[in-house]
């Protein structure tokens, strides 16, 4: 019952700033889903669990947003797919000296940032495309 | 079947004001100085507008102060804001209250001092982060909306072989379409290596990818086609028009190289009863440079991942083989915040062939399209000279 006391947003966002990340699955369809949401996306069921996804995803796309370097430098902005079927924007913070790219295997991570949580991913392994 | 009103509306006006810069004026004055110019251009008074369509980025019961503005009194009042393409989605509800009889002439009207307010894109790009938020893309500060196409872009490029040349190659027709209208805010020549070696801003997209910021007012008067053919100036009638959403956040989006404009086009020829071989000219709404190719794509001018080899050696450039954007477009005509209406403006101009040096041959039918949010929106309309 406590994590009913919130919502699904909420809920996602404290468990971030614990170091924890969580999807959905649908309890019914199986289908899983982000962002969080108060039904299944898939099959409009409200019977939704939390699971921790394996990490695992590969960049769908990126981009790198100039800024001068007084302003803190360039940084990039990639969209993910995990292994579990969803896609959510995020950012390669270490392995991405050497080059991002479509395809590259990448994993996440919870970094902690003024006392809230953001998923970033890790390179798998640092190549060039 | 929407097939029962096609035709049966028609633009009687349009009017557009404050191009470019409009220094000392407010956004409601540039809306209002263009609304006048279009019931105007129809041949009406004020008086005679019992319709308003409009909505702002910023206010969001705008459609009141513009209505108290105007002085008028509507039966009839469209608010839907969805971005970019907001002023093409209000041609169906539009229609559907003329020919249900809820009110007779519909005044649809936007204006934008972005500028040149000194509450500019960026204070408007932070205000929506607290008023509008999205909690799952903001905090990997993504330029909005510039990141998000660039996504698309980079995605059509890994998947379909486009290179930044094709990109820079929508952005060369559009500024040589502008150095054929007086109106354009950016006029000089601009080659494809002076694109590539602008400034860049999020990859792959150089300032030269990126649409102007510049004040503008754009509106049109709507009207039943009958009536307006008794008006002094020459209809152009609305001869179908769709409007799809699929998802508002570019991460929400299920394939960046697939825009909801596949599902907008189809429904819109076919309520206007063309085909792809009937059209003669194609205003879309460039945002970007990547919008241009993923819409002839996804509009079904040619097959998806071939919108690069389309714009090739001035494939939509003046004297190219299909005309496109024929007055610069938003990448350097005009761009107050949402570009959408000016695509409708100009093809009124094309059909009623009163677009000078820039004017196509024996325009008869135009598809117009707008975009709205980070190719959140999309809405397509068929507009043409005789109906069809």
């Amino acid at each position: 019952m406590t994590d009913d006391i919130k919502g699904p947003e909420a809920r996602y966002f404290e468990k971030l700033a614990q170091g924890i990340f969580e999807i959905q699955r649908c309890a019914t369809c199986r289908e899983h889903q982000f962002f969080p949401r108060a039904l299944c996306v898939h099959c409009g069921s409200t019977q939704l669990d939390w699971i921790k996804p394996s990490g695992a995803g590969t960049v769908y796309s990126y981009s790198v947003v100039r800024r001068k370097p007084e302003a803190g430098g360039d940084y990039n902005v990639i969209l993910v797919d995990l292994d579990e079927g969803v896609r959510l924007m995020s950012c390669i913070d270490k392995g991405g000296e050497n080059g991002i790219f479509i395809g590259q295997k990448v994993s996440a991570r919870v970094a902690l940032r003024n006392g809230a949580g953001m998923v970033v991913f890790d390179a798998a392994e640092v190549t060039d495309a | 079947m929407l097939e029962a009103i096609r035709n049966k509306v028609a633009i009687a006006g349009v009017g557009v004001a404050g191009l470019g810069q409009a220094h000392g004026y407010t956004e409601m004055e540039l809306l209002a100085q263009a609304a006048t110019k279009a019931v105007a251009d129809a041949g009406l008074n004020m008086s005679d507008i019992d319709g308003i369509a409009t909505c702002s980025s910023s206010a969001t019961m705008w459609a009141m102060p513009v209505i108290e503005y105007l002085g008028v009194k509507p039966a009839f009042i469209d608010s839907t804001m969805l971005g970019g393409s907001s002023f093409l989605a209000h041609l169906l509800p539009a229609m559907h209250a003329i020919v249900s009889g809820q009110c007779t002439t519909v005044l649809v009207c936007y204006g934008s001092t972005q500028r040149t307010a000194t509450f500019g894109r960026k204070e408007g790009v932070k205000a929506r982060a607290l008023l509008d938020p999205q909690p799952y893309e903001q905090p990997y500060q993504p330029l909005s909306p510039i990141t998000s196409y660039a996504l698309a872009a980079q995605r059509h490029m890994f998947q379909y072989g486009t290179t930044r040349r094709q990109l820079a190659e929508v952005a060369v027709a559009a500024r040589q379409w502008a150095g054929l209208n007086l109106e354009a805010f950016m006029r000089d020549p601009l080659s494809i290596e002076e694109v590539l070696e602008a400034r860049m801003i999020s990859d792959p997209f150089t300032i030269r990818d990126c649409c102007l910021v510049t004040d503008g007012a754009g509106a049109y008067v709507l009207m039943a086609s009958d009536r307006a053919r008794q008006l002094q100036g020459k209809p152009v009638y609305v001869s179908g028009s769709a409007t799809a959403v699929w998802n508002r956040q570019i991460s929400a989006m299920h394939d960046l190289t697939v825009t909801a404009a596949s599902e907008s086009g189809p429904r819109a020829m076919q309520m206007a009863g063309v085909s792809h071989k009937d059209i003669d000219l194609i205003q879309l709404y460039d945002a970007f440079t990547i919008n241009v190719l993923l819409f002839l794509e996804d509009l079904g001018f040619c097959a998806k991942g071939e919108g690069g080899a389309f714009v090739e050696n001035g494939g939509i450039a003046p004297g190219g083989h299909t005309p496109v954007n024929t007055n610069g477009g938003g990448l350097s005509c005009v761009h107050p915040g949402m570009y959408g209406i000016f695509t409708l403006i100009e093809a009124v101009r094309q059909l009623r062939a009163e677009a000078g040096e820039r004017q196509v041959p024996q325009a008869s039918i135009a598809l117009i399209h707008g975009n709205g949010g980070t190719l959140s929106s999309q809405s397509t309309a068929i507009l043409s000279r005789e109906p069809t």
